[in-house]
């Protein structure tokens, strides 16, 4: 009797967390999912011994509801964007965060801590423009806007979202101000107005993947983008830039839909995931900053000067409003689609 | 059969005869029960839930019944009555769980932007406050966020105590319904649905004649030739059918795109200086859509073209007609049931075109679907983006209906 009850105390401190330890982690995939894999997957892995599924996905958000509401969770961790975390966090869809079991609060960000979501890194959408072909370097969103100076198309992303923040800024807001003018009527009329200036000048982007392509391509001369994929084309050796003057900042979230079978796992790959030394690696593999403060100490300066988070980057930078456009996005995105069929 | 001198063996014949007719009648009915049953699971009762979810609001009557009692008899104008004030707190205070206020917040804002900040602030607030007297709780929501004065969060409220609402439909066809009732034009920055519906018919139907009038003579073409060497064409025709949607965007992309091959050899032969904007507008929609949906056009054409024989064409000429004369009143008209099959079928097939232009349109050029997804995927707006779907299988099916009077019948698709 004695031997049997050790025994099943052996087989349940060995089978049961080995089962447990398997986790489907869902991502955006690219090169942000390729750096998530070598710097967050693998240590996991070797960490616990368990393996992870990774699973693609483009932020759609209704899947989440749809297995949540259909009480099927499959998926375990899931990274969001930040006006997503909110908005689940709210709506039920998200499990709250154990922050005991993922680290220390203090060593992170203020935006990393939420309710419902660890922050993973800093990204920011930025101004771009290729080296080799524009020889005076647009410096503000005044010069992007600047057709007689720098003639030739913008690249922007479909959608409201950034910008009407970058036409207020092109039109002389601060961007202290930026938020505090657009939630008026006016404002938002403003920032409409600005961006018919632009209008036949712009060609839109739908995917991260295509600005970098447009500039290589020569297809137009700046383009609005996010600062990881120019990372990721200067490391094949494509001469783009970035100017970080007023750049949107923002953070992505791991998120933990409710009803996962696998909490604790979750939880656990989320504090490896968070830990200096991998927010570490992942920021040496894409310019993406790291969430957690300690991380920055093991980065030299080389890597640090190309993250949204070194402070002569950040210094001009607009944070992302998550409450502004999580009040205010479907009204605008719906007046951005009447605006692009004028 | 009923006859007037019925014997019985006459009656046992008829007997026999229904129950081999019944028989005949179950085996066809079983047959045909899987695909039945088929249509039934996977179509019938998805679109049947589609339009229940663009009339169903159940979150105002669901969360905030209390509050909804306060403002039945509110005349919509400037401040609610007091009593909403403690009711709506009382409300929010007895929601059982998270999730509830988040559909409630979520339903409003839609309605009225920044209800969604307003309703979680106060039900977060709500859950530590103590008992509150009427007064007391109308000062503390003020105290918390001063935007509980403006009407319109209110009004959201008021119009929204019914269980179905005409609403999300009457947004996808850019009306609106007032506080009153009344039912209204949307102001023009927000009129969208109309406009991109009709894109929507446009580019589909410029699809479907340039697929026509690419797409006939190829079929002609094909119709000429031997069984043999028309097979091995029609094979090349249905190529782009086995290849991922996908990888030929990006192949129109390499092509297209400014100093892409076909601006290249343009620019090369002397045709242009400046290299054509092909790509992320109407043009590099259009021809990409062409592309990929032609093959549905040449199929049925040069179906309905193998069964025209020759000699009639040949007999209008050799008795005088003029060979294109004899084309347009001879043959032509042959051709009209593959030319309504295909341009049918391109052109519904279309009307729910989503990736192409996603991917190569500019913001102009997304149709319906693209703001369906959207509404699905990055604003879970259910409601709405049943609506729009129901808008769109409405069209879609007035068309059709439309279709089957100027063809008189002349073809089923269904």
């Amino acid at each position: 009797m004695p031997f049997k009850l050790l025994l099943a105390a052996v087989a349940a401190t060995v089978a049961l967390p080995v089962i447990a330890q398997n986790l489907t982690v869902v991502n955006f995939g690219g090169a942000n999912g390729a750096a998530q894999k070598r710097a967050y997957f693998d240590a996991y892995e070797k960490a616990t011994g368990g393996k992870i599924t990774a699973v693609e996905y483009n932020g759609e958000q209704a899947r989440i509801k749809a297995m949540v509401e259909a009480k099927r969770v499959t998926w375990d961790v899931v990274e969001v964007e930040s006006p997503d975390v909110n908005r689940g966090c709210d709506e039920g869809l998200f499990e709250k965060i154990d922050w005991a079991k993922v680290g220390n609060k203090a060593d992170f960000q203020a935006a990393a801590v939420h309710e419902c979501g660890v922050g993973i890194f800093v990204w920011s959408t930025v101004l771009a423009y290729n080296g080799d072909r524009l020889k005076n370097a647009p410096t503000s969103w005044a010069d992007f806007w600047d057709v007689q100076k720098f003639p030739g198309k913008r690249g922007m992303r479909k959608g409201a979202r950034y910008n009407l923040e970058f036409a207020l800024m092109a039109d002389g807001v601060r961007p202290a101000d930026v938020y505090r003018v657009l939630a008026t009527k006016e404002g938002a009329d403003r920032a409409f107005r600005k961006l018919t200036e632009l209008k036949p000048h712009i060609q839109w982007w739908e995917a991260g993947a295509q600005p970098p392509q447009f500039l290589v391509a020569g297809d137009v001369v700046m383009t609005t983008a996010y600062n990881g994929r120019i990372d990721a084309a200067q490391r094949e050796g494509k001469n783009l830039k970035i100017t970080w003057t007023g750049g949107i900042y923002d953070l992505d979230y791991w998120v933990i839909p409710k009803g996962s079978p696998n909490r604790d796992a979750a939880h656990r790959f989320i504090a490896i995931a968070s830990s200096p030394e991998a927010q570490a690696n992942y920021a040496r593999l894409i310019s993406y900053g790291p969430t957690n403060n300690k991380a920055l100490a093991l980065l030299d300066a080389k890597v640090l000067d190309q993250l949204p988070t070194a402070p002569a980057n950040a210094r001009d930078a607009l944070r992302f409003d998550i409450r502004f456009w999580a009040d205010q996005g479907e009204a605008l995105e719906k007046r951005f689609a009447a605006w692009a069929a004028q | 059969m009923t006859g007037t001198a019925a014997t019985p063996a006459m009656a046992a014949l008829a007997r026999q005869l229904r129950r081999a007719q019944r028989r005949h009648q179950w085996r066809a009915a079983a047959l045909t029960a899987p695909l039945l049953v088929f249509l039934l699971v996977f179509f019938l009762w998805p679109l049947a839930s589609l339009l229940l979810r663009a009339v169903e609001n159940p979150e105002v009557a669901d969360a905030l019944p209390a509050t909804a009692a306060a403002l039945a008899h509110w005349d919509g104008k400037g401040e609610p009555p007091a009593p909403a004030y403690a009711a709506i707190v009382a409300d929010l205070r007895a929601l059982p769980e998270t999730a509830q206020a988040g559909a409630l917040a979520r339903r409003l804002n839609s309605e009225a932007p920044g209800a969604r900040s307003l309703i979680m602030s106060a039900y977060r607030a709500a859950q530590e406050w103590p008992r509150l007297s009427a007064a007391e709780a109308q000062a503390a929501l003020l105290a918390l966020d001063e935007r509980w004065t403006e009407t319109a969060y209110w009004q959201a409220i008021a119009k929204n105590t019914q269980r179905w609402t005409p609403d999300y439909l009457l947004a996808a066809i850019d009306l609106r319904r007032t506080v009153d009732g009344d039912i209204t034009l949307m102001a023009d920055e927000e009129a969208v649905f109309g406009r991109i519906l009709w894109r929507t018919f446009e580019i589909s139907a410029i699809v479907t004649l340039l697929a026509l009038l690419m797409g006939y003579p190829l079929a002609y073409w094909l119709s000429t030739l031997s069984e043999r060497r028309a097979n091995l064409l029609l094979i090349l025709v249905l190529l782009p059918f086995w290849t991922s949607v996908l990888v030929r965007i990006a192949a129109w992309i390499v092509l297209l795109q400014n100093h892409g091959v076909v601006n290249r050899w343009l620019q090369a032969l002397g045709v242009i200086d400046e290299p054509l904007a092909l790509l992320f507008n109407r043009t590099g929609v259009i021809i990409a859509m062409v592309h990929i949906l032609l093959p549905f056009m040449i199929l049925p054409l040069y179906s309905v073209m193998k069964s025209v024989p020759s000699n009639y064409l040949r007999a209008a000429v050799s008795l005088g007609s003029h060979p294109l004369a004899a084309f347009v009143r001879v043959y032509l008209p042959q051709t009209y049931p593959g030319i309504a099959a295909g341009a049918l079928l391109v052109f519904i097939t279309a009307i729910g075109y989503y990736v192409t232009p996603a991917l190569l349109g500019g913001a102009d050029d997304q149709m319906l679907s693209y703001y369906i997804a959207q509404y699905t995927n990055v604003e879970v707006n259910w409601g709405m983006a049943c609506a729009l779907g129901a808008v769109l299988l409405t069209a879609t099916m007035v068309l059709f209906a439309l279709y089957r009077r100027v063809a008189r019948g002349g073809l089923s698709l269904g």
